[in-house]
């Protein structure tokens, strides 16, 4: 496991704004997706900052901002270990049994 | 900044008074209103358009271009139905492009440079506090369509409202310098706001009605931000009348230039 390092960025001058990572809602009953990131100082702001990059064309009805600095992420080198057990495991698919007739979102 | 306040004081002190061209309430008023919000909204526009690319940061410079083509919006709209009214076949492009800047009607507080971005965030904070209670006022008055604009409008100047009013609040209380820049900012622009909120009793929603709401959102906002208004006697105006700072020639210029030079041309 590794924490998420933030970018260097800008070369030169002030150092930029912390980064925070944007997830947007499309509409009522979706789950808050994952959009992109952006730099703010603050929460307040990079509400707003992803508001107007985010959001412009209707995109949204909600926004979370979170800094990017609180995700802990799964690093490139424990794939094998993380994800590849899994690829031998196919009854963890619910394959196995018959969906009824006429039985809806599953 | 001061050096150009400085430059603008003697044309604004030496503005002729209003000499009403129109009897109270009759359309050619109605039409010296309606225009001078959308000019209001077009200079703010093409102003806040100038930060585009050189905004203090790429977040930053979106935002401020949003807010621009808001206010486009709003002015195109208002000159379109400025156009109707006038019944002299103008349309939107011919008031936005074809008119000199003693026919523009616009506030003198939107042609004022940018300045940096205290004066900028100064500048849009008494813009929003004004636009927003009148939007809202005429949203609700017996005219449809400025019914419908204002009411289309004051959504977004509450959010211009809202972005300007964070970032006063964040230079007002922040580091020292930035209390000091925010301070010159608005020690600088406060005069202007004067002009905004002056009597139209013929006007559909006279301006002075929206001084309280002016006034408890800008107080707010200020006292918030550690900021203070200055004490002053000078309230520059005659924009509403045509008599402007040499400003807002220069940002017509750039305005109009490409219409003026190729005619009808579109994309």
């Amino acid at each position: 496991m590794s924490t998420h390092s933030e970018p260097t960025g800008q070369s030169g001058g002030a150092p930029p704004a912390p980064l925070w990572e944007v997830f947007v809602r499309a509409r009522r009953g979706l789950a808050h997706t994952h959009v992109g990131s952006l730099h703010a100082a603050d929460a307040e702001l990079a509400l707003r900052n992803a508001r107007d990059l985010y959001t412009r064309r209707q995109e949204g009805v909600s926004i979370w901002v979170l800094p990017t600095a609180a995700i802990t992420a799964s690093s490139p080198d424990e794939k094998d270990a993380f994800f590849d057990p899994a690829a031998d495991k196919v009854y963890r698919h619910p394959t196995f049994y018959e969906v009824p007739e006429g039985a809806a979102h599953l | 900044m001061t050096a150009h306040a400085e430059q603008t004081t003697p044309l604004a002190v030496q503005a002729t008074p209003p000499t009403r061209q129109a009897a109270p309430g009759t359309v050619t008023n109605r039409v010296g209103f309606v225009l001078g919000l959308a000019d209001d909204a077009l200079v703010a526009a093409q102003r806040l358009a100038q930060w585009c690319t050189h905004g203090p940061e790429m977040e930053e410079d979106i935002a401020l271009s949003n807010i621009a083509l808001d206010q486009l919006g709003a002015a195109r709209l208002l000159l379109t139905y400025a156009g109707e009214m006038e019944g002299a076949g103008r349309d939107e492009d011919a008031l936005a492009y074809q008119r000199d800047d003693r026919e523009f009607r616009n506030c003198l507080l939107v042609e004022l440079p940018n300045g940096d971005f205290a004066v900028t965030m100064a500048k849009l904070l008494f813009l929003a506090a004004y636009q927003v209670p009148l939007y809202t006022a005429l949203a609700g008055c017996g005219d449809e369509r400025l019914a419908a604009i204002g009411a289309k409008a004051r959504k977004e100047s509450a959010y211009h409202l809202d972005h300007a009013s964070l970032w006063v609040r964040r230079l007002g209380d922040g580091t020292d310098e930035s209390h000091r820049r925010m301070q010159a900012a608005v020690d600088e622009v406060w005069p202007y706001t004067h002009e905004l909120l002056a009597p139209d009793p013929t006007a559909p929603v006279d301006p002075a009605t929206l001084r309280v709401d002016f006034d408890s959102a800008v107080s707010g906002v200020l006292a918030e931000a550690t900021l203070t208004v200055p004490e002053t006697s000078w309230t520059p105006d005659g924009g509403r009348n045509g008599v402007h700072t040499e400003h807002l020639s220069y940002l017509l210029a750039e305005l109009q230039v490409l219409h003026r030079a190729h005619p009808g041309a579109s994309w």
